[in-house]
């Protein structure tokens, strides 16, 4: 591999990683903080994706689609934790894996959903930066990626900082921590949960947006994602957003070089022997302390 | 005297019992369906060409039984979606075969689906009617087998793509392909080939289903300067291949790029990525150029173009449904022949038989492939962005190989980009 080709694959792992990030912060959120098995978060970035495409087709921009969807998904994620709530989660020990067979369940519904409604083929949008390159010194990158990237970037800083700095950031904080000792301090646990939940569900509007613009989307793609999203929010640290970007982009840079070194088929193998080897050393993940 | 006439009455009545029963069993068999069974991808990966086929299919049995049926008897289709994933194939064909009985077997679309049923349909020496599965039978050599692709093999399919190239005077190829059963089938043809036409294989990878972004390996790939790219590749990655190419570019040493990618015949998938395709060199099946105007096509396109929205399938449908339709006129004309759903009797037919289907005329050989396979390599030519009409018209996905079909010659892929 020569020099040049190692800082190209780099530079497109740098990008690559950005956007596993973004695909991952819900899920960070849903399944890091809450302990919620949210199995359905991929089917929920597809959803995103058809209904930014659908937009699309209105003659809106991607990303502004996906920023005027989110608030519809934070509804729709407050309802869908309010309904798991009451069902499972309130009802015992087992909510764990019951929930599981329900965001299973929802899953196969939204794919479903989406084949009556858009049919079967793999679908794209439109928009100046998709099919383009851009030169970086001597370097060519596809335009979408460094979109993505710079979407991606955003999104996970403005997470992290509102998880840090806003009381209600810091209540969903507290609530993984302590749900008792929260509601002592007068808050109720089960509505910070729902607005995080709806928070984690919000961030799939946005990431959908990226997701049909990197790649195109069929109802089923969201089974491709379910174990690369869960591998960047373990090898994270659940819960940890400042993780999640560095768990994307440590997945993104190893499949990269991978991809133009040692062959393309052994890409899944390095990320998840990566996956093996942190979870060996710090089991907690990356930057769970 | 009147306990003999009692009897002799007794007798008639039974007699005009059984007579009565006997027709109506008759009837019965007569009015029972003939159950043809099979399994197509209505979710999932594949299920852009599973649909676009189920309806080609239903098209098929609706003009069958307009015209009276099959020996008589209604034609009825029983089938299940295999979701695209060939672990559910094997369950679904035992369901077709002891619980819902049915008479006659297509095979699911496509290699990776139809290889885990072959050990079955072989077991039970049953026919079986292929849909679309690269060199299936080369192996197991089941005698009733019968695929309806037009390639006899994976080298004969992959042939054409390097004579073509070594007109446009390329030494070295890269080759791409998907870690699935079509594609790798597919690309091990392509290197048999290579090597046999003394060409130099540069970069030779094999991806993973879930890749997402092509932009490395087409830098890995430029890096090593080929004069061929080789890809082999599924719709996903198909378009994602396409976009990865005309953003980061394979380096002007490429002369010819495509080969085997799956996708670019979807009307979908050519309407989004338009003017992103042309120069690239790929197969298809069927496209409307003068050469390949058999007997009854366009009326089937008239027809199926006429419900393709509402079925929300491929709006033009040249690729998987008229030989999906093909595979309903070889069992009619079987049936028809030999006046029997006997598999034995029906294989025997269809292996000496010419068959006559919308998709040309054509015998097959001892492994059920085309006798006189017929692969069509189509180069996109002037294609223009979101117009999914142009493709209705000849010249913009012109055939460039075979010469028997050739309606325009090859170009380099960078004098059409």
């Amino acid at each position: 591999m020569t020099l040049d080709l190692f800082a190209e694959a780099l530079l497109a792992g740098v990008l690559l990683g950005c956007f596993y990030a973004a695909v991952s912060v819900g899920l960070s959120v849903a399944f890091g903080l809450l302990d919620v098995p949210h199995i359905a978060h991929p089917a929920f970035l597809v959803l995103g994706a058809f209904a930014v495409l659908g937009l699309n087709g209105m003659g809106l921009d991607p990303l502004v689609a996906g920023v005027l969807l989110s608030p519809l998904f934070f509804a729709i994620g407050v309802g869908v934790y309010r309904f798991y709530h009451a069902v499972f989660e309130r009802r015992g020990a087992d909510h764990g894996l019951r929930g599981l067979a329900f965001f299973f369940g929802l899953a196969f519904i939204i794919e479903v959903a989406l084949i009556w409604s858009f049919g079967v083929d793999q679908r794209m949008v439109e928009a100046p930066y998709i099919g383009r390159g851009v030169d970086l010194r001597d370097y060519r990158v596809p335009y979408r990626m460094l979109v993505a990237f710079a979407v991606a970037l955003g999104l996970t800083v403005t997470l992290s900082l509102f998880l840090s700095r806003t009381f209600t950031g810091r209540a969903i904080k507290a609530v993984a921590q302590d749900a008792i000792g929260l509601s002592l301090m007068g808050a109720d646990p089960v509505r910070v949960k729902q607005w995080a939940f709806g928070i984690a569900t919000g961030t799939c509007a946005i990431a959908g947006a990226l997701l049909i613009i990197v790649a195109p989307v069929e109802p089923g793609l969201g089974r491709l994602y379910i174990g690369r999203c869960f591998c960047v929010v373990v090898l994270a640290g659940l819960g940890s957003m400042k993780g999640t970007l560095a768990a994307g982009l440590i997945l993104g840079i190893a499949e990269s070089l991978v991809l133009s070194s040692m062959g393309a088929s052994w890409a899944p193998a390095v990320a998840f022997g990566l996956l093996l080897l942190v979870l060996t050393v710090r089991p907690a993940g990356l930057f769970r302390s | 005297m009147i306990a003999l006439c009692g009897m002799l009455l007794r007798c008639a009545v039974l007699c005009l019992a059984f007579l009565w029963a006997g027709v109506s069993v008759a009837q019965a068999q007569a009015n029972k369906p003939i159950r043809v069974g099979f399994s197509i991808a209505q979710t999932g990966p594949l299920s852009g060409a599973g649909k676009s086929g189920l309806l080609a299919m239903q098209i098929w049995r609706d003009d069958v039984n307009a015209k009276g049926g099959l020996l008589g008897r209604p034609v009825e289709l029983v089938v299940y979606d295999d979701q695209s994933n060939p672990a559910q194939t094997p369950g679904i064909y035992s369901k077709l075969l002891d619980v819902d009985k049915v008479d006659l077997l297509i095979a699911p679309y496509a290699t990776n689906l139809t290889a885990p049923i072959m050990p079955l349909v072989k077991q039970r020496d049953l026919l079986l009617m292929g849909n679309f599965a690269l060199d299936i039978n080369a192996q197991l050599r089941h005698d009733k087998y019968f695929n309806n692709m037009p390639w006899s093999s994976a080298r004969v399919a992959a042939e054409p793509f390097f004579t073509l190239g070594r007109k446009l005077g390329i030494k070295s190829v890269a080759v791409l392909a998907a870690d699935a059963e079509f594609a790798q089938t597919l690309a091990t043809g392509a290197r048999q080939e290579l090597k046999a036409q003394g060409l130099e294989s540069v970069y030779d990878q094999n991806y993973p289903p879930s890749t997402v972004d092509f932009s490395s390996m087409l830098r890995a790939i430029r890096a090593k300067k080929p004069d061929a790219v080789f890809v082999a590749s599924y719709p996903s990655d198909s378009a994602a291949i396409i976009r990865a190419l005309n953003e980061i570019g394979v380096g002007s040493s490429v002369k010819i790029f495509g080969g085997g990618m799956v996708g670019l015949q979807y009307s979908t998938l050519m309407e989004s990525l338009g003017s992103m395709m042309n120069g690239v060199v790929n197969f298809h099946v069927w496209v409307p150029e003068k050469s390949m105007e058999f007997p009854g096509i366009r009326e089937f396109h008239a027809r199926y173009q006429a419900r393709a929205k509402d079925a929300k399938v491929d709006p033009l449908g040249y690729y998987i449904p008229p030989f999906n339709y093909a595979i309903g006129q070889m069992l009619a004309q079987a049936v028809s022949a030999t006046k029997s759903l006997d598999h034995k009797a029906l294989a025997k037919y269809l292996r000496g038989s010419e068959m006559r289907t919308i998709v040309g005329n054509f015998r097959f050989n001892a492994s059920g492939e085309w006798a006189a396979p017929r692969t069509i390599l189509i180069q996109f030519q002037g294609v223009k962005d979101k117009d999914i009409e142009q493709f209705r018209a000849p010249g913009k996905q012109a055939i460039v190989a075979p010469d028997g079909f050739k309606t325009a010659e090859v170009r380099a892929l960078n004098d059409l980009r």
